[in-house]
């Protein structure tokens, strides 16, 4: 068994164990100690893996399925861009157990099996080189996801979760028909039926073209659902509202991820032709979902909402980055998805640190607590920044290189897309400041003022939580959590290169093999021109 | 020196993350921690500044790469430094006015229970106004840019349960970022278009910035009307109206007052709110090729000058004066920008840094005398309370009216000066009209402030001066504020225009490029628009000697000038405008609109009405499973009837 099995796998044997526990605590122990050895063993991986090479390292193959003219291996590897997803899910998933340590009290160690199981899901997405592995660790995710919703959150929880499974579902489906149409593909070309990637590169592009674009759109409908792209994201506030922290952590920081991943590594890697036929339509929805995301989450008087649409509006400008092309956009892509699991995590981290104390969403029912707790106030101000894109923190690198490579793209050729996304960099400070605003500011909220409110959360935290008045501060436990996430999200900003140094090569070589493809197919006068960057000209400006 | 430039930066830096992780606990000691780290970068700046002083004039520009920053793609930008003539005088500003004003802080904020929270946030400036003039790319200024941005927010908000100064700095940080909007788009542009952020590949450089020799850029042989440069520059002045608080960004600096008085001084008068006279100038080749985005500058500037000085005459708040003088005061140098003339624009930030941060700390020893009272209506006879604060105040009034020798008076007329002479006559109009009714304004204030009777309770309450941690910033100032115009007399007075020669390396080239209509005149015409403008500022001062001097009672402004008066007095009723027109109706439209019907109408609606077609379509179709095996045979028999029909028909 190859380093990564024992990656993907450990956290499964966690899970067993975590259930076989009694009490609470000892489950939590053992999720927490299978989570840390998890995170060490990814970096393993991390200084065992070889960032200079293009291609995928420490590959196992296994034949899994064989039956005649049916070969289906257990296929993994690593290249840059899963290395860094890898980290951020180990990562995520220590800072999600230490963080929100008493948030679920009842069948705990259910919960943390679960948990366990949805990392196992989730490394194995980012793992997978067979096609059909990805799939049965795609929907592996699903389900753990479905029942954290479903039994440990809030009031309106079975809709939440049925409306999560079903979404996801529906478009993996599709998938699943491309994945064998793929396969049957290879069986007459190759004479065997298979799903390995490394294989289908050759196999997807020798397609018609008009097959190429049909099994472009069933991968790209099942990650855009994922993603999630407009108008595909209403799950998403509904399952982040009533999930309980830890699941909207996990949701935000990685499962979203899944989706960005699967079009960088399928849709841009199997079918670069139509890739650029639908690069329009794409990148068009992400900038749409970013503006729109923006001025919906501007109006939300629930704070979880809120932080659920501005995912929809961070997750639009990595499909921008991706389906720009270019060099700057995907490692911009791949770095925004760090960037967005740490932000984005973090809010949801430390507002369930705050649900805890006075079990209420509203953001009206909040205020004064920078006086009450400056720490908390503090930590949640940088996580709040760095959701805004300030430049010196992590959000501000991915934000900037998608738009760069926006700018470039000879694919989109045109300058409105960034433009049009730019406009989101207002936007975040708008609806992220108000809230923050109205959250921390002004004068501590009391009881009495919940109470007088009269909606349910606030009758509710009126029995339940002490007033704005009598909050503690951060413990030593939180602070603990937040700390790490803080000093990467310094770290991103200040010295990116640290990190984009690890997927550049990966990224690179996408890059410049698509827009190779695209120079050879479409335009081949263009390889012979030298590039005159001076009449690159914006769409509306064009001589 | 050389080697301790970035010492410039880290001294600050380091006052901030001990003031940031102790300052709870350090007291008093945060305040002088965090001056002297200040003081430091200035004595470090001052230093080099007088190695280049040393050099041949195309010799003095250094490049100083600290570290590596963003490498992707064509993206390549460092953490690295371009000192050179331009930058070193703003370095100087900053760190040296930023000192004096830490100082005064100290006193100022001593009761505070922020203090150390107050001086986290003030080194956090200086650190990010440093890397916006010293950085040797647009993406790095911006990264100090944003950086100013944010401490502005920190500290406009700074007594964060007021709602009125959460909403203030909340409407600084959102306003800016639609100036960093289009400072964005304007990166992007660049880097799609010239392939390369950095000053030195793009602008090119007069001085011999590596390997001893001048730099190229882009706009070498590059012709003026370019519409891609034009597109550009454009974007960046967008940046530069959010930043500098020109028409029709200018609306979060009043509010802004909101903040502790040092800030408004340094950050809201001396150093952040001239970013954008920085850029322009750092950029000013690529403003010299565009003459459209010129010919926008100098409008803007010009009636932002004329526009804020209107509302200025009519505030009662003694810092709401000075604000809009600010706004009114940077309307000017952008108004010298967009005709071309750079040098008199930076001249203008220089002595504008000095008399205006006066102005503010007087006015922050008069609000503290009269504990936190800022309406003007509620003080008068001030002089013989405070009268070291008076003098500085005068001497600073003098100085902004553009009374010689006062150092106002040197930058305020070389502006004109271009404005006539390189722009046109209508732009030396507006900017003679705003110079009258600066003079008036400020001596309304003055008057107001410290002469006639007292309009408080003199007999309970006597206001005196505060300890000498404010009281020498604002001697200092106020001796800056006389001798700094004789840094560039202009030849025709028999000076030698030192600071003109002194920037010229960096600015000559865009000065003579820019397509301006430069009509001859001659040294008289010179003297006699000069005199003219000082005796427009004359008239200026007597006027509001008449109105407002030993006044007992107050000017019934309202009662003479009615409806336009309430206009004025209300700002024009921009902000009520802006959120009339854009910020309700797109919170309607999102709420109403695109939350209420698109997402959970449409989108919501259509998902959950599958799932209900679904379910009862089953519904339906269940009752077949009726469980009756006689029903079921009849089915199979019409089946195969079907079946075998179809078959025989087809």
């Amino acid at each position: 068994m190859g380093l990564l099995s024992v990656l993907i796998f450990f956290p499964l044997v966690g899970a067993l164990a975590a259930l076989l526990m009694r009490g609470a605590t000892a489950a939590k122990m053992v999720a927490l100690a299978t989570a840390l050895v998890t995170f060490c063993i990814s970096l393993v991986v991390y200084m065992k893996f070889d960032s200079n090479l293009a291609g995928f390292d420490m590959k196992e193959q296994v034949q899994w399925v064989v039956l005649p003219g049916l070969h289906l291996s257990y296929f993994v590897g690593i290249d840059g861009m899963s290395m860094m997803l890898v980290l951020l899910t180990t990562f995520l998933m220590v800072i999600t157990l230490i963080g929100t340590w008493n948030s679920v009290t009842k069948n705990v160690p259910a919960f943390m099996a679960l948990l366990l199981l949805l990392e196992t899901g989730m490394l194995g997405v980012f793992l997978s080189l067979d096609l059909f592995l990805f799939y049965v660790f795609w929907e592996v995710v699903l389900i753990p996801m479905y029942f954290i919703i479903g039994l440990w959150g809030g009031k309106r929880r079975i809709y939440s979760a049925v409306k999560f499974f079903i979404f996801t579902m529906s478009g993996s489906l599709l998938m699943l028909v491309a994945i064998i149409w793929l396969g049957v593909e290879a069986g007459r070309q190759l004479g065997e039926f298979t799903t390995d990637i490394t294989k289908l590169y050759q196999v997807s592009r020798s397609l018609p073209i008009d097959v190429q674009h049909y099994l472009f759109l069933a991968f790209a409908l099942s990650f855009a659902i994922k993603v999630p792209l407009f108008p595909l994201h209403t799950w998403l506030p509904d399952a982040h509202v009533e999930a309980p922290t830890a699941g909207s952590v996990i949701l935000a920081g990685v499962l979203l991820k899944m989706g960005t991943y699967g079009l960088i590594r399928f849709n841009l890697g199997l079918f670069p032709q139509a890739s650029f036929d639908y690069s329009g339509l794409m990148t068009t929805l992400a900038v749409i979902g970013i503006i729109y995301g923006a001025l919906v989450a501007m109006v939300q008087t629930d704070i979880k909402k809120l932080i659920a649409y501005s995912s929809v509006t961070h997750m639009g400008f990595i499909v921008l980055g991706i389906f720009s092309m270019t060099r700057e956009g995907l490692q911009g892509a791949v770095i925004q998805m760090v960037n967005h699991g740490l932000s984005t995590g973090m809010l949801f981290m430390m507002f369930g640190m705050m649900y805890d104390r006075r079990h209420t969403r509203e953001i009206s029912d909040y205020g004064g607590l920078a006086r009450v707790v400056p720490l908390f106030t503090v930590f949640f101000g940088i996580a709040v920044f760095s959701s805004v894109g300030l430049p010196g923190l992590n959000g501000f690198i991915g934000e900037y290189l998608t738009m760069m490579g926006a700018y470039q793209s000879s694919v989109l050729n045109s300058w409105s897309y960034a433009i049009f996304s730019a406009t989101g960099v207002i936007l975040a400070a708008v609806y992220l400041l108000w809230m923050y605003q109205r959250f921390v500011f002004g004068r501590a909220k009391g009881t009495s003022a919940a109470a007088v409110d009269g909606h349910d959360h606030s009758s509710h935290a009126s029995t339940h939580s002490p007033s704005d008045h009598a909050l503690n501060d951060l413990s030593w436990r939180e602070i603990v959590a937040v700390v790490p996430l803080v000093i990467f999200m310094v770290w991103i900003g200040i010295r990116p290169m640290h990190f984009l140094a690890t997927s550049q090569s990966a990224m690179y070589k996408l890059s410049d093999d698509l827009l190779q493809q695209k120079s050879g197919i479409v335009f081949p006068e263009q390889q012979s021109q030298p590039s005159k960057p001076m009449q690159q000209l914006p769409g509306g400006l064009r001589r | 020196m050389i080697q301790l430039i970035p010492v410039i930066v880290f001294a600050p830096l380091a006052g901030f993350l001990i003031n940031a992780f102790f300052g709870s606990r350090l007291g008093k000691l945060s305040g002088w921690i965090a001056t002297f780290a200040v003081f430091i970068s200035f004595v470090i700046s001052a230093g080099v500044f007088v190695e280049m002083l040393q050099k041949p004039s195309d010799d003095r520009a250094i490049h100083y790469v600290l570290a590596n920053w963003l490498d992707v793609g064509k993206v390549h930008v460092g953490i690295s430094f371009l000192i050179d003539q331009l930058s070193i005088i703003f370095m100087l500003i900053i760190t040296g006015v930023g000192a004096l004003i830490h100082l005064y802080s100290i006193g100022y904020m001593k009761s505070d229970r922020g203090f150390g929270r107050f001086f986290t946030y003030m080194n956090l400036f200086i650190v990010m106004m440093l890397q916006l003039v010293m950085a040797d790319n647009f993406l790095w200024t911006f990264v100090g840019w944003e950086g100013v941005g944010l401490c502005s927010y920190l500290l406009i908000g700074f007594w964060y349960e007021e709602k009125k100064n959460t909403d203030a700095a909340k409407k600084a940080f959102i306003v800016n970022r639609i100036g960093d909007f289009g400072f964005l788009v304007a990166m992007g542009a660049m880097l799609a278009a010239y392939g390369s952020l950095n000053y030195l590949d793009l602008l090119g450089s007069g001085s011999n910035v590596i390997d001893g020799t001048k730099h190229l850029g882009v706009v070498a042989g590059m012709h003026g009307g370019d519409w891609t440069i034009g597109f550009i520059t454009l974007m960046l002045f967008l940046g530069c109206t959010g930043k500098s608080a020109q028409i029709p960004l200018y609306v979060w600096l009043p509010d802004a007052m909101a903040g502790p008085t040092p800030v408004s001084a340094l950050i809201h008068a001396a150093t952040m709110v001239t970013s954008g006279i920085f850029l322009v100038a750092r950029s000013n080749m690529f403003f010299a090729l565009a003459p459209v985005t010129m010919g926008v500058v100098a409008a803007v500037g010009a009636t932002t000058a004329v526009f804020a000085a209107i509302i200025g005459i009519f505030q009662n708040d003694i810092k709401k004066v000075l604000a809009y003088s600010t706004i009114s005061q940077l309307g000017y140098m952008f108004l010298a920008l967009g005709v071309g003339a750079f040098t008199a624009g930076v001249f203008h930030v220089m002595t504008h840094a000095f008399f205006k941060a006066c102005l503010f700390l007087g006015s922050g020893a008069v609000i503290e005398a009269m504990h936190h009272e800022q309406d003007m209506q509620k003080m008068g006879g001030l002089k013989k309370y405070l009268p070291f604060t008076f003098w500085t105040f005068m001497i600073a009034t003098l100085a902004i009216s553009g009374i010689p020798p006062f150092a106002g008076f040197f930058s305020k007329d070389e502006i004109l000066w271009n404005a006539f002479s390189r722009g046109s006559v209508l732009l030396w109009l507006m900017g003679a009209i705003a110079a009258m009714m600066t003079a008036f304004y400020m001596f309304r204030a003055v008057f107001l402030t410290f002469f006639g009777k007292e309009r408080f309770d003199a007999e309970h309450h006597k206001p005196h001066e505060a300890g000498w941690h404010m009281t020498l910033p604002l001697i200092v100032l106020a001796a800056l504020s006389i001798v700094g115009g004789f840094l560039n007399i202009p030849h025709v007075l028999g000076g030698n225009a030192t600071l003109e020669h002194w920037l010229a390396p960096v600015l000559e080239q865009g000065e003579q490029t820019a397509q301006v209509s430069f009509s001859e005149a001659s040294a008289g015409l010179e003297i006699g628009l000069m005199v003219a403008s000082v005796a427009i500022a004359i008239c200026g001062i007597l006027l509001a000697m008449r109105l407002y001097k030993k006044k007992t009672t107050l000017v019934r402004d309202e009662a003479v000038l009615g409806t336009p008066y309430r206009i004025a007095v209300h700002n024009f009723y921009v902000d009520e405008a802006y959120d009339k027109l854009i910020v309700q109706p797109l919170y309607t439209f999102s709420d109403r609109f695109l939350y209420k019907i698109v997402d959970v109408k449409i989108i919501d609606g259509f998902v959950n009405g599958l799932a209900q077609i679904t379910d009862g379509t089953s519904k339906i179709i269940r009752r077949i499973q009726t469980g009756v095996v006689q029903n079921y045979a009849v089915m199979i028999v019409v089946g195969l009837l079907a079946v075998v029909s179809y078959l025989m028909i087809f």
